[in-house]
């Protein structure tokens, strides 16, 4: 581990300048996965700030009813927080599926969704990785790849993102409050991640200095109807085969309004419209609920690999989303 | 052999002695010795499988504030060894992936670290091979097989068995390469005073260990001390000496005068500690209509390193638990650029009471015999193999114990018949074996100081209950109350005992301390006078000539598999054991349901990811290589038969530490093929291979 | 790059200057001898080095000790008033809720800091209503300690060691 500095800023501002100023130099959140990954020699930054004291811990009301999560709440208080479990079910759960309740009380709201990916070859500095080395090489490519992407990877990379928290928000199309060294700007939950394409190095649209300070939730009354569903290789403590955060609104027989987005599946927290598409104004029928899944999934490219590959995540993907809709819309269906 | 021990504190529920220490942390452990101004070791690795060493530059390593060695293979001591895989730093060759090829002494963990990442290596690289698969055409016969077992056997002819059959079964079944992994990584805390080598390592045999390093370093024994108190688990993996604690002792002999730690990295025990190799398993049986086995092979695939033969003894079992007239078992090797692979809890049991244990199952299903009723049908009169009586076998009786715990009797065999709230439903069983083994060498101590007696032996206490249990068997012994006798284990200081392995050491420390006992009575009487001391050793047992010893039992599975997902879950498992007398039933029942949940975790979960591009295990770490938690844990009940054995030892002990695992993976995976019809005859049993057939 | 710190471990105050790159583990069990917490992976995947940095339970392994200046740190030696275990300790050693005994003080502080998120009405991933006040059962339990992983395998032992400890602690 190479030598740091480390810097303890008690304002926003301040943490933004040490880090834009300075290539080297890197946020420090909950260090959940910065520390890890330090220890692996997969991040090699000169100096740290921790922004725990630079940015909110608190939970407060926006003026049009939805709440404003600062970036430095903990993952554990968020899912104490009552007015998030009667409100954003899938949300609390996303966090509640995630890691153990040691790494919830250490990891920050604004943190989890900036975790890096899980792919065995990125966290192994022997082996060839275009994420942490650009133009290294992948190594995923034909080898261990049960937790790689079947959505929108592309010949550099096959990772996959694995933050739970960050599949219920894309789902929920929450807003990410931003500080940069030129000042504000807000992102769309949705155009935080990015698919790997040519430039797999850059999990985010985030610039180097910019910061995270809070995510804002849409009031959004249909997300009480919600859940977050993660199939995984052991019951806890494990990251995602395939998850499906969802959202439903019924209208009499008819599905007025729907929100889904899958784990586990790209490079990115995937927002499934074109099952959203099929859904909407359609009857909560389980055929329906298939044509969703097909639609989603009919540009799926499963990968070879040494452990059997990663085939079975279609119908694994498929069979959660119909499962998860069945589930929000039982007894509402004749 | 048949006057046992009446037992007085041996059967007692005893709490462990040594568990408040345990409770608060404040048991030291081998990194945790309480030395002054420690400084800290670091390993370079390998990042080929195969190649040579050229040059190393280690400039920059040594220009870190705080460094004080630098050691690789062109400046390490020479060691007393003919190569394999303790030869470490000895020549250039690289063998495996990982292989160490360097060592930083450093005063802090820190700049330890940062100096191993600092060292410039350059190497040739060579093709390497570590793809296993049954169809090569170099897999060689090994003489033995672990640790002396014939390679092959062969009675009667069960080519013909088969032909002759109504009924066959003929599958292959295979399970997966496992690492040990328990909690507490390798580690060694070294130290050289110019003469004297001192280690505290974590190791299940102090006395091995020592014998080790006297020789790779050419010392007397008496130069050695090596302590252990307390080791945070092994399952094998810390039976024999690994390279740790070579470079451990390499180290503090360059900083002689300083105390040196050093502890493999949970990333190192994957290339570093051993492993279990996978296993190809082809098994035939034949049978007539009414379940008669006349015939049972096992052809076994396994992989070993090149650097050093290790052959599992997957098809020994095969040879004595069913009474069938043809029976034939082979073990062929093949050799690759791996890491040697070695002992893990029930090696060659636990792999090889999978493959015989399903194929039984599918066997029971093709007849439509119930799977309890088939096993009883083909119990043997006397042991298969050597046509020696059995000391006690009493598997029957498991398995009706656990069939009526169970529930068996309200079973419907139809697979995919009971689905509740989405999952589908089913039970397994399997039947367990284990043999009762007896090390050549320990011996006891046993002092009265202060109106109390002290018993004295090198043994280990892996979370097995020795600190307690012995203490136990010792009060018996000498026919006192178990609170007037004290223990201490785990030093060379003590007498010498063998390893901690093949579930030996109540049956061999415990000879000893009863023979030490007996000698103390015979010499002190019962009136000692302080100080008064006596020495008692493991003897052979005759009867070992004349009986099969073995331990039985029942695995009860109960599995769930998810309609929607595949997912698999075992909310119930339940052994039913006949292992002897138990010595201590809270700490037995501790190591029984250990196993048991280890091979649960064997079913569901472990796998080690060899990538044969990169010649490694990729998946090397506990995020990765998943093994259960607590979460994955519901019901798991293990009890066990009060067996009377006056053949085994004066204890009537069989060994509990590793029947535990032996069986239950098959139990599993007969289980999932009941709730849901699929049969899964690749370990781990993982919702991708039930989804195609949901 | 060295940081000066102060620590209070199990209630003595210390003043130490740390390495930057030093875990809050490694200061514990390197530099105040503290050897309750122990190392198990290393990176979070284990929970052998659990303790509750100022009452709630956290990885020792990922937090870096210069971060954490001024903080109030109780490890398993801790909670045990000398001789006296704590309740949940009592529990452990009743119910042979270990056996190597090398995850148990992370298993003893993960379930007081998990008892007390109970206590305060922390959902799990096993509450299966956000809205209500979780109730403790076996369920609940396995799932809050789910990152404790134990080779030894005493998870069907320590669950009912923190149901009797649960009564005993309110």
């Amino acid at each position: 581990m190479k030598p740091f500095t480390l810097a303890t800023p008690t304002d926003a501002d301040e943490a933004v300048r040490l880090v834009a100023d300075d290539p080297d130099a890197a946020f420090l959140g909950g260090g959940t996965n910065l520390v890890d990954h330090l220890k692996l020699g997969v991040a090699t930054p000169g100096a740290l700030v921790d922004i725990t004291r630079a940015t909110s811990a608190e939970i407060t009301d926006l003026p049009d009813g939805g709440p404003r999560v600062g970036a430095a709440v903990r993952n554990g208080d968020f899912t104490a927080d009552r007015r998030a479990r009667e409100r954003y079910p899938l949300i609390v759960q996303s966090v509640l599926a995630g890691a153990s309740g040691q790494l919830r009380n250490m990891a920050t709201i604004g943190g989890n969704p900036l975790q890096r990916t899980r792919c065995v070859y990125f966290q192994d500095v022997t082996t060839p990785c275009n994420k942490r080395e650009p133009g290294s090489g992948c190594g995923a490519h034909g080898g261990y790849t049960r937790y790689h992407a079947i959505l929108g990877a592309s010949e550099h990379c096959i990772a996959t993102h694995p933050s739970d928290l960050a599949v219920a928000l894309a789902a929920v199309d929450a807003t990410v409050r931003v500080l940069g060294a030129d000042g504000e700007r807000t992102i769309p939950f949705t155009d935080l991640h990015r698919l790997p394409g040519d430039a797999p190095e850059r999990d985010t649209t985030l610039a180097h200095g910019e910061l995270i300070t809070a995510i804002d939730l849409p009031a959004l009354p249909m997300a009480r109807r919600s859940l977050y569903r993660k199939v995984r290789d052991r019951a806890s403590y494990a990251f995602a085969l395939v998850s499906v955060a969802a959202a439903i609104e019924l209208d009499g027989d008819r599905i007025s309004d729907v929100r889904i987005a899958l784990g586990g599946v790209a490079h990115k927290p995937w927002r499934a419209h074109r099952a959203e598409a099929v859904l909407r104004g359609a009857r909560p029928l389980e055929e329906t609920f298939e044509t969703a899944a097909a639609a989603e999934l009919a540009d799926a490219r499963p990968l070879d690999g040494v452990d059997g590959g990663n085939g079975f995540k279609t119908t694994l993907a498929a069979r959660t989303i119909v499962a998860a809709l069945r589930d929000l819309t039982e007894g509402a269906r004749s | 052999m048949s006057d046992l021990l009446r037992p007085v504190a041996i059967g007692r529920d005893l709490v462990r002695r040594d568990g408040m220490d345990k409770v608060t942390g404040r048991a030291r452990y081998a990194y945790e010795a309480d030395v002054p101004n420690a400084s800290y070791c670091r390993l370079v690795q390998t990042t080929v499988a195969r190649g040579r060493v050229e040059a190393m530059h280690t400039d920059a390593a040594r220009q870190v504030d705080g460094v004080r060695a630098v050691i690789t293979p062109f400046t390490a001591e020479s060691l007393h060894t003919d190569g394999g895989e303790l030869a470490v730093l000895q020549d250039q060759e690289i063998a495996f992936r990982g292989q160490v090829i360097g060592l930083v002494v450093a005063d802090t963990a820190e700049a330890a670290l940062r100096a191993a990442e600092l060292v410039e290596v350059t190497c040739s690289t060579a093709p390497h091979d570590v793809a296993l698969s049954a169809d090569r055409d170099d897999l060689y016969k090994p003489e033995k097989v672990n640790p002396s077992y014939e390679t092959d056997t062969s009675d009667g002819d069960v080519d013909v068995a088969m032909a002759a059959a109504e009924v066959t079964v003929e599958q292959t079944y295979t399970t997966a390469m496992y690492h040990n992994n328990p909690l507490e990584p390798h580690a060694t805390t070294a130290f050289w005073d110019g003469e004297h080598l001192t280690v505290w390592d974590s190791t299940q045999g102090v006395h091995p260990t020592r014998a080790v390093l006297a020789d790779l370093f050419d010392l007397d024994k008496e130069h050695v001390r090596v302590i252990c108190p307390y080791v945070g688990g092994g399952f094998g993996s810390k039976g024999e000496p690994h390279v740790h604690v070579v470079l451990a002792a390499m180290a503090a002999r360059a900083v002689p005068g300083r105390h040196v730690k050093l502890a493999l990295t949970r990333q190192q025990m994957f290339s570093l500690a051993g492993h279990r190799t996978p296993t190809i398993q082809r098994m035939r049986l034949a049978a007539d209509r009414i379940g008669h086995l006349s015939g049972i092979a096992i052809d076994v695939v396994e992989h070993t390193a090149k650097m050093k033969e290790y052959a599992e003894q997957t098809g020994v079992p095969t040879r004595m638990m069913y009474a069938a007239p043809n029976r034939a078992t082979t073990h062929r090797l093949a050799a690759l650029d791996v890491p040697a692979p070695s002992w893990m809890r029930a090696p060659g049991e636990c792999p090889g009471m999978f493959g015989p244990e399903v194929a039984m199952d599918e066997l029971a299903e093709a007849l439509g015999i119930d799977p309890i009723e088939l096993r009883i049908r083909n119990e043997p009169d006397v042991d298969p193999e050597t046509g020696h009586p059995f000391s006690s076998r009493n598997l029957v009786t498991c398995l009706r114990e656990g069939a009526a715990r169970f529930g068996w009797a309200d079973r419907d065999p139809r697979p995919r018949a009971r689905e509740e709230d989405g999952w589908y439903v089913g039970t397994g069983v399997a039947s367990s074996v284990y043999p009762v083994n007896r090390m050549a060498e320990s011996t006891a101590t046993i002092r009265f100081e202060r109106g109390a007696y002290v018993v004295e032996i090198g043994a280990a206490d892996l979370g097995t209950g020795t600190w307690t249990t012995l203490a136990q068997i010792a009060a018996d012994a000498l026919g006192v109350d178990v609170e007037d006798v004290s223990v201490r284990i785990g030093d060379t200081r003590y007498p010498v005992a063998s390893v901690a392995g093949g579930s030996s050491g109540m049956t061999t420390w415990g000879s000893a301390v009863v023979n030490a006992a007996r000698a103390f009575r015979d010499k002190h009487g019962s009136a000692p006078a302080d100080g008064a001391e006596a020495d008692g050793s493991t003897e052979d047992n005759p009867a070992t000539e004349q009986y099969a010893m073995y331990a039985f039992g029942a695995q009860f599975v109960e599995a769930h598999v998810h309609r929607d997902t595949g997912e698999i879950r075992v909310p119930r498992l339940l052994g039913v054991f006949a292992a002897g007398r138990i010595i201590n039933p809270r700490t037995a029942r501790s190591q029984f349901i250990g196993g048991m949940t280890m091979g649960l975790s064997m079913a569901l979960h472990e796998n080690s990811v060899l990538d044969p591009r990169h010649g490694h295990v990729v998946n090397h770490d506990l995020a990765e290589y998943h093994i259960t938690t607590c979460a994955d844990v519901t019901d798991i009940e293990a009890t066990w038969l009060d067996e009377h054995d006056p053949h085994v030892n004066p204890m009537g002990t069989k060994g509990i530490g590793e029947i535990g695992i032996v069986g239950t993976a098959a139990a599993v995976v007969n289980a999932v093929h009941h709730a849901i019809g699929i049969r899964v005859r690749d370990l781990p049993v993982t919702l991708d291979k039930l989804l195609p057939g949901l | 790059m060295d940081a000066a710190i102060s620590l209070t471990v199990d209630g003595e105050g210390y003043r130490l200057t740390v390495d930057t790159r030093t875990t809050l583990l490694d200061a514990l069990r390197d530099r105040l001898g503290n050897i309750s917490p122990k190392k198990g992976c290393d990176h979070g995947q284990c929970g052998a080095c659990t303790v509750l940095l100022d009452g709630r339970r956290v990885l020792a392994c990922l937090v870096l000790a210069a971060t954490v200046g001024g903080a109030e740190v109780t490890t398993a030696s801790g909670l045990a008033e000398g001789d006296t275990p704590h309740p949940v300790q009592r529990a452990f050693l009743d119910h042979d809720a270990f056996q190597c005994g090398y995850c148990t003080p992370g298993q003893v502080c993960s379930a007081v800091g998990m008892l007390d998120e109970v206590a305060a009405g922390w959902p799990s991933h096993a509450t299966t209503d956000l809205t209500a006040e979780p109730r403790l059962s076996q369920a609940e339990i396995s799932e809050r300690m789910a990152g404790n992983l134990c080779r030894c395998a005493a998870y069907v032992n320590i669950v009912p060691a923190i149901e009797q400890a649960a009564g005993e602690v309110r």
